[in-house]
């Protein structure tokens, strides 16, 4: 069997569009087959997964709890990735924010008012973007490998929270779980419509910041520069544009976004500093980059459907007794097809059984 | 006590040791594998599954191959044959890997599971000193040194290894030779995954005998490092390999010794060390010039 | 060493008459839309030098990696010593006794000469002894290479030397060669041409691909002329002119460029002693650069490949600065340690050798490549404050030059890599002129462009100049360089010669300085060569 590219010459409209709705296709294809493999029915399962969340007011709240931080991480990647900065340690970029942004509460306890707040968002964007400024710097200044580095500083990052929680942060007054002392009312991100659910002020800073990207950009000349030297660094020097500036301005601003996001998270949805604070939102973020097809817009949907999947693995590891591990296994399948059906926006694809015909 | 300590290193290197070496077949080739993590764990997993259901730790480690074998397949089409962007699609492995591996293992958290018997060879291992050190290990570790030979012999003295030397440094010039461009990366890439599930097999067999969730814990990445600081050559994988098992177990025993300093700095120093190694040969712009496969990590599509 | 049955019988061709070893009939090839081989027939006999003429993109090339299993035809036979063959790969054309020497040579940087060699010889050539006998051979045809030299570390001549003992190794009946001497200097052309008529002498018989009419005319015993995929002329190109043979290859008449004198005004750019070190291991150094273009006049750079012009382009356009401002000069003006923006708002413009990847990003719109090398100079025009883009104003810009330019394009404003090269130069072109730079420095201003195309862009250049601006143009191509230039440098090494006006230029001077016959000082300090 033969696999043949053809290089489209150009990229295909069309394909822009559907793949990530073909990739979504064949990944509940899959997920069904997955759903028999487990013994488990395959219909009801999918729609525990993908339609039950969407059925109650409370529910699609924790949509928006869960999709803020996603989308949040998934617009700064965008940023990284178009300019061909791989940015793996968003995760750890999180977990620097939110410590950053904790300080306050936490060394600070008398100072509550309604400077507190803004204080923890500053504080958790500049943490981010300096634990994002590490790989930033040895990638311009000693060419080392990025995705390494920034991964590596994520375990590091984990253990030095671990570390934190667990010693000098440790709430004295907690019980058997490590924590850092339950934040106060000054310092709690407030809810969007306490009535109805929990989503809070997190889940509108995704979107303003997914607004505000898009427009940089799209209609912007540093937007312009990033797309150049993610394209063709060579091209980026011949406009006058400077490849290491910008791997410190997409890092810089992917970790404050991720800063964002890690103290929006601990102030909001949990409360408190604990030894772990992500579900591995800065990974899931990147399925979600590439789902939107770096366009910080469609992140936006890219976003609430892998919040979807959360929230619809907890729904069917109660009802149908699934493992919640599947959800993994259904966001990894998720970027897997996104980025095979890609390839049709580049490529025409030919697939030949038996030999090639010869030459007359 | 010193003797007990270097097996523990050469337990902690061997897993490094076999996936950075399959890694570096594959980099030589002009491939950038990224799913390394998620070949390792799905290997590790399986091993295990198999290892203990089977009760044959034997047919374990060969599943453990086969698994790293069959999953590097849809990374290989996806990269090879439709061209996709090889460092997010080895990503989509990894964190599919992960998953999978934890959904597969969940039913066997906590058993207790099977460990490989240790070949002795007779005379050699009653040697003080050495004799329990080289020759009285499991066969993996034999293996991994043995990887390394032959991955040496074959890149260097090969007619093969010099074409797939060939492809890494330019695929436009082996294509126009009518070199195999596609098909030696697809065999690389799937000894990748071999390499890379034998060290899965390593952990859950040989390192501990149970199942943890995520228990490679960035090994592979760590081989990923491994093969850069070595700059793409054999024996140094061997030396950095060691040099990062000794970081690891030194780090353990520090944090046993009570020397009064945080377990997490100590836990953290492999991930530092990473870091510190990857920017010392990287700074080196001459070395990285020469070195490294001119084609690594560019898809490759060839005209009719 | 495997002998071929078939030498015998091609001397003993030479004796009676001529016997036909590879004849092509009705080769049909198509790639989407574009027909690159159109009914093609091609006879080629034993021991003669077979030109194949034609303009870039006539599909040469296409044809060629037909014959050499490449490529598959989709229609049409070939046929070796008058038998049908299907070649399949490159790997059954060396066993049938085809050789090949590519234009862009399949070369590994970071192996020895004897494993490049190695790596594409069928195995059975390929023994221990093959680093002795790549001495031994490379010696014997007047090509000497050194097995374990590393590819990287070689010259473009150097590195052509490998491509042809490679394919000599291998006792090939029929060697093509596409376009040998567009790398090489007049001298080693001269060089290349001893080691054709030996192999002529021997037997062989030899496909010389080429557009340049003088060597076709010098060389060559019969000529097949190709245009736009179909063959539309079959001659002996020594019974021939230049002029006729050209007019075969683009169908019309050729105009010439109308070259008034330079009336040369004020230094517009000038260089000063620049020493630059080599960036990677394998870049040329710049050593003592100088030179200067004043305004009217246009200055050619001549050298082979891999002297050192992409640096030279790079220090002179801002890409790479200098510590010493004083060291490039823009009217004037300091500016070497000013960046390329800086040095456009002073009214320079450039143009590099690379197309796509360097002067234009492939995957974006000609709208947005407007805005690479101009949103900056122009920034009153094309952003508003805050460095908001006015895309409107940009496309309108973009649609005036491609105009102006008459570039050939897919849609109102289709990506880059949708242009045919000659296009996408005209374009790139059109973009710098349109802002009428009082200084314009470009690198291969027509390399791999139609013939038409490049008549215009030679024009342009020359209305520029004309117009009161200077002009620095590096080229490999010295028939354009003579064709435009009022003054030639000669880049050898890292090192500019004394400039050589055009009346005293010839293509034997040129053609020294080109190898390193003097290292810029010297031999050319003539009187009247002062200006």
């Amino acid at each position: 069997m033969r696999v043949e590219l053809i290089k489209r010459p150009q990229q295909s409209v069309l394909f822009s569009v559907i793949s990530p709705f073909l990739a979504l296709g064949l990944t509940v294809v899959f997920g069904a087959l997955l759903f028999i493999a487990l013994g488990k029915p395959p219909l009801t399962a999918l729609r525990l997964y993908f339609v039950e969340p969407l059925t109650e007011l409370w529910s699609v709240h924790e949509l928006a709890v869960k999709a803020g931080p996603l989308i949040l991480i998934a617009v700064g990647l965008s940023v990284c990735y178009r300019s061909n900065n791989w940015n793996i340690g968003a995760e750890g970029q999180f977990i620097f924010g939110a410590i950053a942004g904790s300080s306050v509460p936490i060394l600070l306890p008398g100072f509550q008012n309604f400077a507190t707040m803004p204080l923890m968002l500053l504080l958790g964007m500049a943490g981010g973007a300096a634990y994002a400024a590490i790989p930033a710097f040895l990638k311009a200044r000693f060419n080392a490998n990025e995705i390494l580095t920034s991964l590596m500083l994520v375990y590091v990052a984990e253990l030095f929270l671990d570390w934190l929680v667990r010693g000098i942060w440790r709430d004295p007054a907690g019980m058997a779980f490590p924590g850092s002392v339950r934040f106060p009312t000054a310092a709690t991100l407030p809810e969007l419509a306490p009535t109805q659910g929990n989503a809070h002020f997190g889940f509108l800073l995704a979107l303003i910041a997914a607004v505000a990207v898009w427009f940089f950009l799209a209609r912007t000349l540093k937007g312009f520069e990033v797309r150049v030297i993610g394209l063709s660094p060579r091209a980026g020097r011949f406009a006058g544009f400077s490849t290491p500036r910008m791997v410190f301005f997409s890092f810089m601003l992917a970790g404050a976004l991720a800063g964002l996001a890690g103290i929006s998270e601990v102030s909001g949805a949990i409360g408190q500093l604990r030894e772990v604070i992500s579900p591995g939102y800065g990974f899931t973020a990147i399925i979600v980059a590439f789902l939107g097809r770096l366009n910080p817009l469609a992140i936006i949907g890219a976003g609430l459907l892998l919040a979807l999947t959360y929230l619809g693995g907890e729904a069917a590891q109660i009802s149908l007794g699934i493992s919640d591990k599947v959800v993994r296994v259904f966001q990894g399948t998720l970027l897997f097809f996104v980025l095979a059906c890609d390839s049709l926006i580049y490529y025409r694809i030919r697939v030949s059984f038996g030999n090639a015909a010869q030459a007359a | 006590m010193l003797e007990n300590i270097l097996i523990t290193i050469a337990t902690a290197a061997t897993p490094l040791l076999i996936a950075a070496i399959g890694e570096l077949v594959v980099e030589r080739s002009g491939v950038l594998n990224l799913g390394v993590e998620g070949m390792m764990i799905i290997g590790a997993v399986i091993a295990f599954a198999v290892a203990l259901t089977t009760g044959s730790p034997w047919l374990g480690v060969l599943c453990g191959i086969g698994a790293g074998i069959l999953f590097s397949l849809p990374f290989a089409f996806l990269t090879l044959s439709i061209a996709t962007n090889q460092v997010a699609t080895g990503l989509s492995l990894t964190l599919l890997g992960i998953g999978l591996s934890g959904m597969i293992g969940e039913s066997f958290v906590g058993r207790p599971g099977v460990k490989l018997p240790l070949i002795e060879v007779p005379l050699l291992s009653d040697l003080p000193f050495v004799g329990r050190l080289l020759f009285a290990q499991d066969p993996i570790f034999y293996l991994s040194i043995g990887l390394v030979a032959a991955v040496l012999w074959f890149l260097f003295r090969t007619r093969a290894g010099l074409t797939l030397r060939a492809i890494g440094d330019s695929h436009g010039s082996a294509h126009a030779l009518g070199v195999p461009v596609i098909r030696t990366r697809y065999l690389a890439v799937m000894f990748g995954g071999a390499c890379a599930g034998l060290a899965g097999a390593h952990l859950t067999l040989v390192y501990t005998s149970q199942w943890i969730e995520n228990m490679s814990a960035g090994r592979g990445w760590i081989a990923l490092a491994l093969v850069v600081f070595a700059s793409w050559r054999p024996l140094r994988v061997l030396a950095g390999a060691y040099l990062f098992g000794t970081v690891s177990i030194g780090q353990l025993h520090a944090q046993a010794f009570g020397l009064g300093i945080p377990a997490q700095l100590l836990s953290s120093l492999p991930y530092l060390a990473t870091v510190v190694v990857l920017v010392v040969i990287s700074g080196n712009r001459r070395l990285t010039m020469v070195n490294t496969p001119a084609s690594l990590g560019r898809a490759f599509v060839p005209d009719r | 060493m495997a002998k071929r049955a078939g030498n015998s019988k091609n001397r003993d061709a030479l004796a009676g008459g001529q016997t036909t070893m590879l004849e092509v009939r009705d080769i049909v090839k198509t790639f989407a839309s574009l027909r690159a081989n159109d009914g093609v027939r091609l006879s080629v006999a034993a021991g003669e030098i077979h030109a194949l003429l034609g303009e870039n993109g006539a599909g040469k090339s296409t044809l060629v990696k037909m014959l050499y299993g490449s490529l598959q035809p989709d229609s049409g036979e070939i046929r070796w010593h008058g038998k049908p063959v299907h070649i399949r790969s490159p790997a059954m054309a060396r066993r049938i006794g085809i050789g090949m020497v590519f234009q862009h040579f399949s070369l590994f940087d970071s192996l020895s000469v004897a494993d490049n060699i190695r790596v594409s010889l069928d195995p059975v050539f390929a023994g221990r002894d093959l680093a002795e006998r790549v001495r031994e051979l490379s010696g014997d045809y007047g090509l000497p290479l050194n097995p374990d030299w590393l590819i990287g570390d070689l010259s473009v001549g150097e590195r052509q030397r490998v491509e042809i003992v490679r394919c000599l190794l291998q006792e090939p009946e029929l060697i093509i060669l596409d376009e040998p001497t567009s790398v090489l200097t007049p001298q080693e052309a001269d060089n290349l041409f001893l080691t054709l008529e030996r192999l002529r002498a021997e037997g062989k018989s030899i496909l010389y691909i080429s557009h340049r009419l003088e060597e076709v005319k010098r060389m060559c015993d019969r000529a097949t002329v190709l245009r736009h995929g179909k063959v539309v002329g079959e001659c002996d190109p020594r019974k021939e002119t230049a002029a006729s043979l050209a007019t075969m290859m683009v169908g019309s008449e050729v105009a010439g460029i109308g070259r008034v004198a330079a009336v040369a005004g004020e230094v517009l750019l000038g260089v000063e002693n620049v020493n630059l070190a080599a960036a990677t291991p394998f870049a040329v150094p710049l050593r003592e650069v100088s030179l200067q273009v004043r305004a009217g006049e246009i200055v050619g750079v001549a050298g082979v490949a891999g002297n050192g012009q992409g640096e030279l382009f790079r220090v002179v356009s801002g890409e790479e600065t200098l510590a010493d401002a004083n060291a490039v000069r823009i009217r004037g003006q300091a500016c070497g340690n000013a960046g390329i923006n800086g040095r456009r708002r002073l009214g320079a413009a450039f143009v590099p050798e690379e197309r796509l990847g360097h002067g234009a990003v492939p995957g974006l719109t000609l709208s947005e490549n407007m805005l690479l090398s101009r949103h900056e100079s122009d920034r009153a025009a094309f952003q508003f404050a805050g460095g908001l883009i006015r895309s409107d104003i940009v496309l309108e810009a973009a649609r005036r030059v491609s105009a102006a330019m008459d570039v050939r394009k897919g849609g109102d404003d289709p990506e880059a890599a949708s242009l045919s090269g000659g296009n996408l130069q005209k374009y790139i072109m059109g973009r710098e002129l349109d802002r009428k730079p009082a200084v314009l420095v470009v690198n291969q201003p027509t390399w791999g462009v139609d013939a038409g195309a490049a008549a215009r862009i030679r024009q342009a250049l020359v209305d520029l100049a004309r117009s009161g601006s200077a002009v620095l143009v590096i080229s490999q191509d010295l028939d354009e360089i003579f064709e435009v230039s009022d003054a030639i440098v000669v880049m050898h090494d890292g090192r500019l010669s004394k400039p050589i006006a055009m009346a005293k230029a010839t293509y034997e001077k040129i053609g020294l300085l080109m190898g390193g016959a003097d290292p810029g000082h010297g031999v050319h300090a003539e009187a009247g060569d002062a200006r």
